[in-house]
């Protein structure tokens, strides 16, 4: 289908962005790969009045390291990030929740900070930033701020973005100590969207799980944090028994929905087995 | 006999070396030559065409499943910016006429009018209730949205079973009841086999179940599109159709534009699976307004519409019953169906169904038959052809049925299978439901099925397995199949009143310079017909594959034809071209002799060249005879100046392709996934013009299959919304999702027709969907799971896994005794590992 008719505006700095979106009128949209708001303005969900276009905003795309932190700009499409060395070397979960996410065409057009501002609670990259704790950097009228991962994602499709702002990077905290990851995706064919998602990041010391994160993708409007899990992991041996009885909490303070491919207590069920094969694989077993 | 294995990531090289390959094209693995244009897209899609001043139409839907119209408000989308005019059912009433039915199955067959837009009520999610006629589509689809339509609900009925009940809410008011036929077919009625009561009575075991098709949607990848052309009292349609012959004469008749004033093309179309074997309401819409506006104009889908109001496919609840003897020789077999129409019969609705009838024994020698259907309204968008069309149905219920007979009387599937087929020397055999299988070798097909997919050590692995309580675990399914094709021979379908015919022309013209056209009444939509025409012509007239075209798809070219459906084409309408060419040569040997000044008995013809027998050197090649015939300086006397031939060819009988289908799944206990390990086939389709093709054809039937079993359905809130609206939740796998398929060919000539093909276009579509749901149970008959309603999706399988017997997704159970200490256990299941393992 067509869209409604847009005004569009392709500025090329963040200064001009925030401009653009300030006088853009009253419904006005930030465009990044397109692959989430294309669909639901040609289907006439949504209909704004201005488009404003990030692809020209060449400070927003790119990967760069900092002293505690690897730094993602909100414009780095998923290819990039699956081709990026900095992220293969510090979170590579990043990339390997990345590798599922849709199908090659899509990952050529669509962003890692589009895709984190869509917040969508089946989409795979939330719960991997909520895993790695990591920090949002936005910019506004009123300036820039940051906001921790455990705040950005606030309701189903809803993010700490206020109006007029902009998600420009995302900063992934360095990992000291030995860390092994993995992101466990459930789905029913290849190009899907998750019907649930485990992400796991684990320390282990000298054969013990010493910490523990888990982002549940798909379990709740928003992505969540086992910590029953995470509790229950700490300081464990890294056994399949013990793994298996934390897994076993992974559903606690969750709310599923019910849909065409789940129901709710088949998703709790799903979210218990992916996080004891998350957490083993991230635990090396 | 042949096997290829395909090896992923390297592409098999099927071409064979220049030197090496044989001589004649049919058997050669020729790259299709359509293949480059088809690919890149630059050819003439509908979509593509743009003609001057052509106006764009988008068309307004119904929200509602059930609901009168109490009036539409078109005044604000009339002066909408770019907006030329609208038109509602009621500005259209009088000239739309209605929609065709060309099938009626039963004397007292229910048809309720069909109108192309809604004119009072609308009776599904999707009907047409408005179009919009402007400068660009964008302006069309702006103005859908200021169309105020004011609708007064009423009650729908959506489930077939409800439909029947008493005192159901009727999809047609005026009518008595949602029943639309009842077709009876009773092999003791009819004297074609034993009495069905009787049988039943005195039967030592029978097995009861009820199976649900689940309802799917074609999905071809070419949405429809129409473009018309008026030119005084005179339209050219193109259109996005696999049928264009009979779009043309039904056009014809529902518009009253008289048939000789009205041109049909198909162009390049990019697949129908059926889907497009229907006269749309678009088309006529397309034209109404055409005439209307005296401006060309364009209509095509979105993908969203496609999905919801062009027609669905399958929809159809299974009562099937089995009756054996102890050591599990068939003695009967009874069907019980019901099949949802949707809210209205398009124009092969009820014949779906029909397709079927006589299939429901399979393979397989079975005494007593019988087959019973109801057609039944709903409101829903109106089901028709879809790849196989009433034959996988029939195929589901029998090979799934075979495998609880087996359970029940603890045999050997396979086992059960061959003591009940019909053997290479019994052919051709007469089945009781009144059908004469042609040929076939079930034996060898199996044999080699067996050995292609490494079937010992799949049963070893799927051993270890179960004793080492693996939560993955491995399932082996058959399909040892066969179906009828080769659409259609014209007094059967005159039997079954079928409005048509079955026949296929094909005419064949030597152009001047030798080059050759053939002209054929198929309309291909991706099977590749313009290479294996050419390979065929090439043979029978021993010219260079190069030199030929073939031309289709627009009835002024093709001036005869009944299209491509049913895997007909090459059965039907390559035989008409064989018989094309067969004139041919018998025109040019009487030129020939003329020239060679010899007699045409002592001409002989090989490789295009007519020689004189026992005289070297006094020769003459086809192609020069065809600028002799352009000259016809010298020309024998008395005969018309002209080699070219016409032929139509109309079989005696239905062709009967069959083989067997193997398939290895890994299920996933814990969450309920199943993942196909291995997808063996061994197909007999006869004769084979070009084995890539025909490995293409299986290859995309097998996936279609296997979609039908695990992925795809489409499902209708209580309101009667598609809410599988988009690709998003109507799920379609892709190569990503499939294994390398293996498969296998054997070969016995279909003794109906000259080209001696049995038709490969529906075979894997129609034989894939039980092995596979076959093999899930067979991994998980051990945790008490009985059944698993399609698609088996992951969630399925988890809850059957969890609860036994069929998961609670089944209305009505069937007989539930499984034979052995399955039957108690079915109830008792409660995490898989604490069942694995256990006796089987
Ligand atoms: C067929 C298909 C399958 C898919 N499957 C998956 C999948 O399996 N897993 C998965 O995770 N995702 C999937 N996606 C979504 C994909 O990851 C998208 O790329 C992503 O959701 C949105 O990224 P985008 O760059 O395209 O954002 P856009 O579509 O351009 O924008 C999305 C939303 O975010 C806002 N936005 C974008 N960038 C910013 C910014 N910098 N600041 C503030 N707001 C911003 C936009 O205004 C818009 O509301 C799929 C998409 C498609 C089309």
């Amino acid at each position: 289908m067509i869209p409604a008719p847009f005004d569009y505006a392709r500025p090329t700095t963040v200064a001009e962005v925030l401009q653009a979106v300030a006088s853009g009128g009253e419904d006005v949209k930030i465009l990044a790969g397109g692959q989430s708001l294309i669909p639901v303005m040609r289907l006439r969900l949504a209909a704004p009045e201005t488009v404003v276009d990030l692809g020209g905003v060449a400070e927003l795309r790119g990967v760069r390291e900092e002293e505690d932190a690897i730094v993602i700009g909100a414009m780095t499409t998923h290819s990039d990030v699956l081709s990026d060395p900095l992220i293969a070397a510090n979170a590579p979960l990043i990339a390997e929740a990345t590798a599922t996410v849709a199908d090659r065409q899509v990952r050529h057009l669509g962003t890692f900070g589009g895709a984190l501002a869509h917040a969508d609670p089946a989409g795979d990259l939330p719960a991997v930033a909520l895993a790695l704790d990591a920090e949002f950097v936005l910019v506004g009228p009123g300036g820039r701020r940051t906001v921790a991962a455990g705040d950005f994602f606030v309701d189903y499709l809803t993010t700490a973005l206020q109006e007029g702002e902009l998600l420009v990077e995302v900063r992934i905290p360095t990992l000291a100590g030995r860390w092994g990851m993995h992101y466990e995706k459930f789905n029913r064919v290849a190009q899907a969207w998750s019907i649930v998602a485990v992400a796991a990041a684990v320390r282990t010391e000298n054969g013990h799980i010493a910490e523990a994160r888990i982002g549940l993708t798909n379990m709740g409007p928003t992505p969540l944090r086992a910590a029953a899990v995470e509790a229950a992991l700490a300081g464990v041996d890294a056994t399949d028994e013990a793994i298996a009885s934390a897994a076993a909490h992974a559903a606690e303070g969750t709310s599923p929905s019910s849909d065409l491919n789940a129901q709710a207590d088949y998703r709790r069920h799903l979210a218990q087995v992916l996080t004891r094969r998350a957490v083993r694989a991230a635990a090396g077993l | 006999m042949t096997v290829t294995e395909d090896r992923p990531g390297d592409l098999p090289e099927r071409t064979l070396p220049e030197d090496t390959a044989p001589a004649k094209e049919v058997g050669r693995p020729r790259r299709r030559k359509e293949d480059a244009r088809l690919i890149t897209g630059r050819t003439t899609w509908t979509d593509n065409m743009v003609l001057p001043g052509m106006l764009h139409l988008a068309i307004l839907r119904s929200p509602m499943a059930h609901a009168r119209i109490r009036s539409i408000d078109t005044g604000a989308a009339r002066e909408a910016p770019g907006v030329v005019a609208v038109f509602t059912g009621r500005d259209l009433a009088d000239e739309q006429g209605g929609l065709f039915t060309v099938w009626t199955v039963t004397p007292d067959m229910v048809r309720p009018d069909h109108p192309s837009i809604a004119v009072d009520q609308v009776k599904h999610v999707g009907e047409a209730v408005a179009i919009i006629a402007a400068r660009s589509r964008a302006a069309a689809q702006d103005a859908l949205e200021l169309v105020d339509v004011d609708y007064e609900p009423l009650p729908v009925v959506l489930d077939m079973e409800q439909a029947l009940a008493e005192g159901a809410p009727l999809t047609h008011d005026h009518l008595r009841s949602n029943e639309s036929f009842h077709f009876v077919f009773d092999s003791g009625q009819a004297g074609t086999g034993a009495n069905v009561e009787e049988t039943f009575a005195n039967a030592e075991v029978v097995v009861s179940r009820r199976f649900v098709q689940q309802r799917l949607i074609p999905a071809f990848m070419e949405p429809r599109a129409v473009v018309v052309q008026p030119q005084g009292d005179t339209f050219t349609l193109w259109s996005s159709t696999q049928v264009p012959h009979i779009v043309r004469t039904v056009l014809a008749l529902t518009t009253g534009i008289p048939e000789h004033k009205l041109r049909v093309i198909a162009p390049d179309v990019g697949g129908g699976f059926g889907g497009k074997l229907q006269v749309i309401p678009e088309e006529v819409l397309c034209l109404l307004v055409a005439r209307r506006l005296g401006k060309p104009v364009k209509w095509n889908e979105t993908r969203s519409e496609s999905l919801m109001s062009g027609h669905h496919g399958r929809d159809q609840i299974q009562y099937i019953d089995v009756a054996a003897d102890r050591e599990g020789n068939l003695t009967g077999i009874r069907a019980r169906l019901l099949n949802d129409m949707g809210a209205y019969l398009r124009l092969v609705s009820p014949g779906i169904p029909i397709f079927g009838a006589f299939m429901f024994g399979g393979a397989y020698k079975v005494p007593a038959y019988r087959f019973d259907c109801t057609g039944v309204f709903t409101n829903k968008t109106p089901t028709d052809a879809y790849r196989g069309a009433g034959r996988p149905e029939a195929t589901f219920a029998v090979e799934r049925i075979m495998d609880e007979l087996a359970v029940e009387l603890g045999m050997d599937p396979l086992e059960l299978r061959r003591r009940n087929w019909i053997k290479t020397d019994e052919f051709p055999y007469t089945t009781s439901a009144g059908l004469e299988f042609d040929s076939g070798d079930y034996d060898t097909a199996t044999d080699m099925a067996l050995e292609l997919v490494g079937y010992d050590e799949l049963r070893a692995e799927q051993q270890r397995r179960r004793e080492a309580r693996d939560p993955v675990q491995l399932g082996i399914g058959f399909s040892t199949f066969t179906e009828m094709c080769g659409l259609a021979p014209s007094r059967v379908l005159g039997t079954l009143n079928y409005a048509g015919g079955g026949w296929e022309s094909a005419s064949i013209r030597m152009l001047p310079t030798g080059k050759v056209e053939v002209v054929t009444g198929t309309s291909p939509h991706g099977q590749g017909h313009e290479t294996a025409w050419s390979q065929l012509a090439a043979d029978r007239l021993g010219v260079p594959f190069e030199d030929v075209e073939v031309l289709h798809g627009d009835t002024a070219i093709s001036a005869r034809g009944l299209d491509t459906y049913g895997s007909r084409s090459l059965v039907v309408g390559g035989a008409a071209v064989v018989n094309a060419a067969e004139k041919v040569v018998a025109k040019a040997r009487k030129v020939a002799a003329h020239l060679l000044e010899a007699n045409e008995d002592d001409l002989e013809f090989s490789n295009g060249k007519f020689a004189v027998r026992g005289t070297p050197g006094s020769e003459l090649s086809i192609q020069e005879i065809a600028f002799a015939t352009f000259s016809s300086h010298n020309w024998p006397e008395g005969m018309e100046s002209s080699i070219d031939a016409d032929a139509t060819f109309d079989p005696v009988n239905f062709s009967y392709p069959h083989g067997t289908h193997i398939c290895a799944v890994e299920v996933d206990t814990e969450t309920g996934g199943v993942t196909i390990r291995r997808y063996g086939s061994i197909d007999d389709v006869g004769v084979i013009v070009n084995p890539t093709i025909v490995e293409g054809q299986i290859h995309g039937g097998v996936a279609q299959g296997i979609s039908q079993a695990l992925y795809e359905e489409a499902v209708y809130d209580e309101a009667g919304n598609l809410t599988t609206g988009t690709f998003v939740d109507y799920l379609l796998p892709s190569a990503a999702d499939l294994p390398a398929f293996l498969t296998g060919n054997t070969v016995h000539a279909a003794p109906g027709n000259p080209v001696g093909a049995k038709g490969v276009g529906e075979a894997g579509c129609i034989a894939s969907t039980p092995a596979v749901v076959n093999a899930v149970l067979d991994a998980l008959r051990p945790l008490g799971v009985s059944d698993i309603r399609m698609p088996m999706t992951p969630e399925r399988v988890w809850r059957a896994i969890q609860e036994g017997g069929d998961g609670g997704d089944r209305a009505t159970a069937g007989s539930n005794a499984y034979g052995g200490a399955q039957t108690e256990t079915t109830a008792g299941v409660s995490t898989p590992e604490s069942s694995l393992g256990g006796d089987r």
